[in-house]
């Protein structure tokens, strides 16, 4: 039995109870998740917690005590409180809310089950399997026997002590700085990188470089001559020579989105800067997966607790009061999109469409209204539908495959933008495709530029070359300068990024004193 | 285990009064405390600190929303009754938006104040009792029945009885799903109190310096007034002369010109003196000001009046200096020199609007 952080922090025998009943009823409905353990803790406690997302035993910093003085606040003003919490190890902790009503108690229950499948069985999370560090994750489902280790409470309290010894022997102040320069570069990871083999095992040595094979056309000994001249085959080859010169002369050999990674490897770092910049990503990985699943996530833990609650759990007495609490969650306002609701509705869309098989190519070919409003072909494949789902897709693909434009209709989505003329956020257009386009482009690579490192030797001078992708939308300019400033720190030498602002290609450069702007004629 | 929280959370604060890692300064966002006073919103401050990243700047970017609204339209705020309080979570979103009456929220900030040395004065006013809906019961009057709560007992009866019809769904409450706002009366604390408002609008007192006595004094003013009923207040601004004004002016007048507070100080011994003779009321002024007086003649003048007429009368005697880059700072430093001994000076510095709070604790903290 996995012991909790905290004294007394066990679940009362009733609510033992129930969780011994929830996770009965949620297998035999086919879910399947880590061993799950419940802690009940105060509201302080519980904001205390969420502060360090979810662990405890996190390294020193100041930004922890800011989210907690945003919990705290936001608790004492009665603005908003946490329900619940669950975190993705295994086997996952969960705590919940002391003080709640039970019927509160077994809604959290149920839907912390639900998370606790998509974090087991959805393909994202296979990249915070610990004994799967630096090897590439792959992509199929696992055995019924996946046991994988996900210790993060663990690493997590090892970041936590290395940190607090690089404290002790340099000063608080110096690690404390770095560690904000590490965060302003955070966000500069690949998040398919765990799936992808970027980096191709290189040519065994130099003597093969001078002697390559041609491709040929297939030909008989004696047409060869004429279908693959002798001036081709050599033009050919040296064309090929000069090619692989020239990558081996590129440093990195092609763009690399795992910018934190290329600088782990490259930076003239000292050994405890090395040591904190590599757990930072480690961190940043770690929670890639929730960023890259928050709706699909939501949707499916909510799909299941809306199940689970009223077609097994609840009794009679506790249906209003469920009811009252479950449309609180799935509340939509304006100009937030719900993702419990979102994804909610997206599930259940998924799971109707499949059981009355409305896909393939004759159902996306018919045009006739009446005839798509009663097509039923009775396959029943709905709930096979969703658990696939649940496990290949993340919340681009999720979207991009799912979000049909009856769907965007019925919930009603649109976009909006900012008027100046009027001051406020205005409905923009409800057509399909633009609802799409710009959810789909707010989701892609977790809502972040864009930036690859481009050259590790800019110039022939050292300096680092970044590159950002722009899709239409400029970049930040003060903070683009200020993360110019952190990766000064770290490369120790000038850094330079190429963008687009304002439709003109610009190169910003700091050399740690002044910063630059320069247009560029092209790119 | 103990949680190191407390350390993170000393440290965060300590940042955001700038006492360490100056660097940060610059990404420290505030709320506004004074939230839009027409709809009765708030603001609450939660200072935060942005790190900077590789973001997308701009307000162009829009976003997609869910819900009713022609193109064209305002995206809907949540303006619709009944959809309560909500957090603004969303990225860069760190201002807390509630809809709080002004008396809930000085009801908040509170309820660790009191007016110091208040006595019992005048013809004690009736002591007034005052009826707050605090809670919901069984029984009441039909006129203080809970509509939504009745609705709510009567569906889940009919739901548990099995008589509820999703079809024609028809609740007809009955006696005993009938929910009724309860009262309970609380003793005002009815008071004869002065409150006498100064302050310094002088040209030394910029903007900013301005605004943190505003922020103050208006949070002063909606508390006392929260918390004690038969309070009045009287406002006065002054710089090289002074003058009284009404309320409205007082929390948004723009002047400036030169700087003698004892103007300020006669003109509140002429008001105390006419119109709250000392047996009848407590007496509590406020002065706010940079400290930067005109001349060291003037600063003794204020002493004298200080000394003669306003401690002798005042219950408290409160004096907030605002820090100023302008100001020498000078006349804090005279009162404690001269008036050291004086119990009913209550003296206060104000280096940014971190510090209102924490001031205002040292003007009406219980137990001093």
């Amino acid at each position: 039995m996995l012991t909790g952080f905290f004294k007394d922090s066990s679940l009362p025998l009733y609510l033992a109870k129930e969780q011994e009943r929830i996770e009965k009823v949620a297998r035999s409905l086919g879910l399947d998740f880590f061993p799950t353990v419940f802690e009940i803790l105060s509201y302080d406690r519980l904001n205390e917690v969420a502060a360090y997302g979810g662990f405890p035993t996190r390294y020193p910093h100041w930004r922890f005590g800011m989210e907690y003085e945003r919990l705290a606040k936001s608790y004492e003003y009665g603005l908003s409180k946490i329900y619940e919490m669950v975190i993705n190890t295994n086997p996952a902790i969960a705590y919940l809310l002391e003080g709640n009503s039970l019927t509160d108690q077994k809604l959290v229950m149920c839907h912390v089950y639900g998370h606790v499948d998509f974090f087991k069985n959805n393909y994202t999370f296979r990249a915070t399997d610990l004994d799967s560090a630096g090897k590439t994750v792959p992509l199929e489902p696992p055995g019924s026997s996946y046991n994988p280790n996900r210790r993060w409470i663990d690493k997590m309290a090892n970041h936590g002590s290395v940190v607090r010894r690089l404290i002790v022997k340099h000063g608080l102040e110096p690690v404390e700085s770095f560690i904000d320069h590490c965060l302003s570069l955070e966000n500069l990871i690949d998040p398919s990188a765990p799936f992808i083999v970027r980096r191709r095992p290189s040519l065994e040595d130099d003597e093969v470089t001078y002697d390559i094979d041609v491709p040929k056309l297939k030909a008989k000994d004696y047409m060869d001559e004429f279908i693959n001249p002798r001036d081709h085959v050599l033009a050919e080859k040296k064309r090929l020579l000069d090619e692989r010169e020239l990558r081996k002369q590129a440093f990195p050999e092609q763009p690399e989105q795992d910018v934190l990674q290329f600088l782990i490897d490259h930076a003239p770092l000292e050994k405890w800067e090395r040591a904190v910049l590599t757990l930072i990503r480690d961190e940043a990985y770690y929670f890639q997966p929730q960023m890259q699943t928050k709706i699909i996530n939501e949707g499916w833990a909510s799909y299941n607790h809306s199940r689970l609650m009223t077609q097994h759990i609840l009794d009679f007495s506790e249906i209003v009061d469920y009811a009252d609490n479950n449309a609180g969650v799935m509340a939509t306002n304006g100009k937030q999109l719900n993702p419990y609701k979102l994804g909610v509705e997206l599930f259940r869309n998924i799971e109707e469409r499949w059981n009355r098989g409305q896909f393939g190519r004759e159902w996306a070919t018919c045009d006739d209204l009446d005839e798509r409003k009663h097509w039923d072909m009775r396959l029943g494949l709905g709930q096979k539908r969703i658990y696939e789902v649940r496990a290949h897709y993340n919340d681009v693909s999720f979207l991009d495959e799912f979000l049909t434009e009856e769907f965007a209709m019925e919930q009603g989505l649109f976009t909006f933008e900012w008027s100046d003329r009027r001051g406020s956020y205005e409905v923009m257009s409800r057509e399909f495709q633009k609802v799409k386009q710009k959810l789909l482009s707010q989701l892609t690579n977790g809502g972040n530029p864009v930036v690859r490192v481009t050259h590790g030797n800019f110039e022939n001078r050292g300096e680092l070359l970044l590159e950002h992708q722009h899709h239409g939308i400029d970049l930040r300019m003060d903070y683009a300068e200020r993360v110019l400033g952190s990766l000064v720190r770290v490369w120790k030498r000038p850094v330079a990024l190429r963008t687009i602002f304002s439709e003109q290609p610009v190169l910003l450069r700091f050399d740690g004193k002044e910063h630059r702007r320069v247009e560029l004629s092209s790119i | 285990m103990t949680l190191k929280i407390d350390r993170d959370h000393a440290r965060f604060r300590d940042i955001v009064r700038g006492r360490i890692r100056q660097g940060l300064r610059e990404y420290i966002s505030h709320g506004e405390l004074i939230g839009k006073k027409g709809k009765d919103l708030v603001s609450i401050p939660v200072p935060h600190i942005d790190v900077p990243r590789f973001t997308f700047g701009g307000k162009n970017q829009g976003g997609v929303g869910q819900g009713q609204g022609e193109p064209g339209e305002a995206v809907g705020d949540g303006d619709e009754p009944g959809s309560g309080q909500r957090a603004g979570e969303g990225a860069g979103e760190h201002i807390l938006e509630v809809d709080l009456t002004l008396d809930e929220l000085a009801d908040i900030l509170g309820s660790e104040l009191a007016l110091p040395a208040i006595e019992d004065k005048g013809k004690s006013r009736i002591q007034s009792r005052k009826d707050r809906y605090t809670g919901i019961r069984r029984a009441g009057p039909e006129s203080l029945r809970h509509f939504k709560r009745t609705y709510r007992e009567a569906l889940k009866r009919s739901i548990q009885a099995g008589t509820y019809d999703p079809g024609a769904p028809l609740i007809v409450p009955q006696t005993e799903d009938k929910r009724f706002r309860s009262f309970r009366s609380e003793e005002e604390r009815a008071a004869n109190a002065v409150i006498l408002y100064m302050m310094d609008v002088s040209g030394s007192m910029g903007d900013e310096q301005k605004e943190i006595v505003r922020i103050e004094s208006f949070w002063i003013d909606t508390w006392l007034r929260r918390q004690y009923d038969g309070i009045e207040s009287r406002y006065i601004i002054h710089d090289a002369v002074a003058r009284e004004v009404d309320r409205d002016t007082f929390f948004r007048t723009r002047e400036s010109g030169g700087t003698m507070i004892s103007s300020a100080y006669k003109l509140a011994a002429e008001i105390l003196e006419r119109d709250y003779p000392v047996a009848d009321w407590n007496i509590y002024p406020f002065h706010f000001s940079d400290g930067d007086n005109w001349s060291t003649d003037d600063t003794k003048l204020c002493l004298q009046i200080l000394r003669d007429d306003l401690l002798p009368a005042s219950n408290m005697f409160a004096y907030g200096q605002v820090h100023s880059p302008y100001g020498s700072g000078q006349f804090i430093k005279d009162l404690r020199e001269n008036l050291a001994s004086e119990p009913r000076l209550v003296l206060s510095e104000i280096q940014d609007r971190d510090a209102i709070v924490g001031s205002i604790k040292e003007f009406l903290g219980k137990g001093h």
